[in-house]
């Protein structure tokens, strides 16, 4: 290599240095300054959850009428991550994805709103503990709960009740047996409606959505994955195999094919083609609103039978909103943050439209309109229910879930049959990237 | 000003652009791929110095040894298909008397499709139980294959969606078989060669630099094949709308359509280990660069033995 080479080599290797972010993260002024200025809000909401959204914020800009809210809708993590990377982000951000705390604070891409929230002396004793634990990574808060989600189960009652059924099942077997007695099967033995679909990645039946179940855990106390090492996941594991075997993959495999997007109108439960299912309360608005005629009930997820006494409990996340790294105007960022989480009134008027779980103590007590409807309330009592769990937040966000998803598509098909060998894989390579992120 | 630096001068005015360009699009990013290769990188913070560690796990990587495989597949089989329905298609053209230009014309339009588009329409196409292919199959009695929806077929699938859009290629391939002097033909024919015969040691030959420029674009566009493979599996998958972001649905089903560059993209933007991320990069370039020289030696190799 001679000498101009090692110059332009050098060069370029400090170019790269110095092409990285550096902006220093904004703080709280030591008074609360009155709101002004534009906000520039990004969100993933689309369609009628969009709408609401944009309603409850004209109510915050006529409380500020010194501050005008821009609002992107249907954005997502990665682009929202990209953008603040970059300098071009928003002041605020929502995400739906709760696993992304950890990236979201150990980066420093949404801020650490500890200043703001001591200055303006926000109780945060009225968010309960395990929204607090997902909104928070290593002593950070770098986001608000925006609202929490709840999930529960599902259950066509015209088909139940014609199959004899009283209620929805509450444990792990005797959803076996009603899957069984519900599903229909053609005369070539293809299935023309599904009881219950254990397909692991098909809509919202997820390992995390699963792992209250049976208390199942994903990491020990060092912060290292416990997916191999937790009975309660393989307890999960064989009975969800058993019930795919039953149905036999490729049959299985088929008939998803043929089923509408989840977030259509032709999702399988709208078209009665599925009988129960996993899901979150806003399906009770997508039913109400894309499926008129489909008469149903909700309930809490069956649990392993041997811990009976946890059911009622279930998964617990919700949506997350920060000021982004690269906020101009963070002090009206976190006004607008702070009356969409902390505002009751807003908070329970946003819940009612969306149909949404609050995630205050006060507004969950002034949540009447939902409290008084049966099929929402269920998720009410869910997310209150102390045995509910959260995904807990790490440094490399979705990684874990879907490194042990990976595996859990072979174990499913068949395609892998060694279950501790490919456990103690999703182990390893779960602990190295949270090595990898420091 | 002496003659000799005003003629230097003039030379570095015509290629300061194009060199400007390959500094600022090229070497740059190539060398910081590699600085960001040794460090811990977010896009938020400055880069943390960790030495070789993201290196190390380059070789305890298990998602890296499938999505490369996937890769490998897709250069084994995509891009030896495309060359071939290519070459046949432009063949088979060539020969059409009337209409030439109509048929060239509707050969040639799937290209022009923006990949994404091309992708959807596909996957719609093959879709099991609802989609015209499978029901045209039913129809004369044949139960059509999962498709995007199989972890055997999803691949294949892909494939036929490359040749289905082999237009630009095969476009080169009719200007290359025009030019290709008759009278060599003639001689061929005179001499007794057969059809084979005629194309094995005239056609191939005279047209075989434009089967090595197929044979390396295609290698090196494959080894980068991320948009149809991240669009069908997140289509497939019934879960395309998400605030996750599409990269949550990457190589559904069952990973077969996880390539390497989607790995690369989801580590490094999903994950946010941009210095892993990097390290990929690196062996991605390093890769393309190899298969580029064993293919170009290979080529002399094979001209050798075809003239």
């Amino acid at each position: 290599m001679n000498r101009r080479t090692v110059y332009l080599t050098a060069a370029a290797v400090l170019l790269a240095a110095g092409c990285t972010p550096g902006t220093k993260a904004p703080t709280a002024a030591a008074t609360a300054p009155e709101p002004t200025g534009t906000v520039e809000f990004w969100h993933q909401f689309t369609d009628r959850e969009s709408r609401a959204i944009a309603g409850i914020v004209k109510d915050f800009e006529a409380k500020y009428p010194k501050v005008t809210v821009h609002i992107t809708d249907g954005q997502d993590d990665d682009k929202t991550l990209q953008a603040i990377g970059a300098g071009n982000g928003p002041d605020l951000a929502q995400s739906f994805s709760t696993d992304r705390v950890g990236k979201f604070c150990s980066s420093g891409a949404w801020v650490d709103l500890k200043s703001y929230v001591d200055r303006d002396k926000v109780d945060l004793s009225k968010i309960p503990p395990t929204v607090r634990s997902y909104t928070e990574f290593r002593g950070k808060r770098c986001s608000m709960p925006f609202l929490a989600d709840a999930y529960g189960f599902y259950y066509n009652t015209t088909m139940l009740t014609e199959a004899g059924f009283a209620g929805p099942p509450k444990t792990l077997s005797e959803l076996t047996a009603m899957t069984k007695a519900l599903t229909k099967r053609r005369a070539d033995g293809t299935i023309e409606r599904a009881g219950f679909l254990p397909q692991f990645g098909f809509y919202e039946f997820s390992p995390a959505h699963l792992a209250p179940a049976a208390g199942a855990k994903w990491f020990t106390g060092e912060g290292r994955s416990a997916i191999g090492s937790d009975p309660a996941w393989k307890e999960l594991m064989r009975w969800q195999k058993e019930l795919v075997d039953w149905y036999g993959y490729k049959n299985l495999a088929k008939f998803t094919a043929s089923l509408g997007d989840e977030w259509s109108a032709d999702h399988a439960f709208h078209k009665g083609r599925v009988a129960m299912m996993v899901d979150g309360e806003w399906r009770v608005a997508f039913l109400r609103d894309q499926a008129k005629d489909v008469s149903f009930g909700t309930a809490p997820m069956p649990v392993v039978d041997a811990q009976a006494s946890r059911y009622g409990a279930g998964y617990v996340t919700g949506n997350i909103i920060g000021v982004a790294k690269t906020a101009r105007n963070p002090e009206a960022a976190w006004a607008l943050i702070r009356y969409l989480t902390t505002d009751t009134a807003a908070v329970v008027k946003l819940a009612n439209a969306i149909k949404n779980v609050p995630t205050t103590t006060d507004a969950l007590a002034a949540a009447t309109e939902l409290k008084a409807d049966p099929q929402f309330a269920v998720f009410l009592q869910i997310f209150d229910n102390p045995a509910s769990t959260t995904m807990p937040a790490s440094a490399v966000g979705t990684a874990v879930e879907e490194t042990f998803s990976q595996f859990l598509a072979k174990w499913q098909s068949g395609a892998a049959t060694n279950m501790d060998s490919g456990l103690a894989d999703v182990d390893r390579q779960v602990d190295q990237m949270i090595q990898l992120a420091g | 000003m002496s003659t000799v630096l005003r003629r230097r001068l003039t030379v570095l005015a015509f290629i300061g652009p194009a060199l400007a360009g390959l500094v600022v699009f090229f070497v740059y990013p190539l060398l910081a791929a590699v600085y960001f290769s040794l460090h811990r990188v977010d896009l938020i913070n400055p880069p943390e110095w960790v030495g070789l560690a993201n290196w190390r796990f380059l070789f305890h990587d298990l998602n890296v040894r499938h999505a490369a495989g996937n890769t490998l597949w897709f250069v084994v089989v995509m891009v030896p298909a495309r060359i071939v329905g290519a070459i046949a298609t432009a063949m088979l053209l060539n020969r059409v008397k009337r209409g030439r230009t109509a048929y060239r014309t509707l050969f040639y339009l799937p290209a022009l499709a923006p990949p994404v588009v091309a992708t959807l329409a596909f996957v719609s196409l093959l879709k099991p139980g609802t989609g015209p292919v499978n029901t045209l199959l039913a129809k004369v009695g044949i139960e059509g294959p999962l498709w995007f929806n199989s972890p055997d077929w999803a691949k294949p699938a892909l494939v036929l969606l490359a040749l289905w859009g082999i237009g630009d290629l095969m476009i080169i391939f009719v200007a290359a078989l025009l030019d290709v002097p008759v009278e060599l033909y003639e001689a061929a024919s005179l001499d007794g060669a057969g059809a084979w015969q005629r194309f094995r040691n005239v056609t191939l030959p005279s047209i075989s630099p434009v089967v090595l420029f197929a044979a390396v674009t295609g290698v090196i566009a494959t080894l980068q094949y991320f948009t149809q493979a991240a669009v069908a599996a997140s289509v497939a998958s019934g879960d395309a709308v998400t605030g996750g972001g599409i990269s949550g649905t990457f190589g559904y089903p069952e990973g077969s359509t996880f390539t390497y560059p989607l790995w690369l993209y989801t580590v490094g933007f999903r994950n946010g280990l941009l210095g892993y991320s990097s390290v990929l990069a690196v062996v991605l370039f390093v890769v393309a660069i190899a298969v580029t020289l064993v293919l170009l030696r290979r080529f002399q190799a094979f001209a050798g033995s075809v003239r």
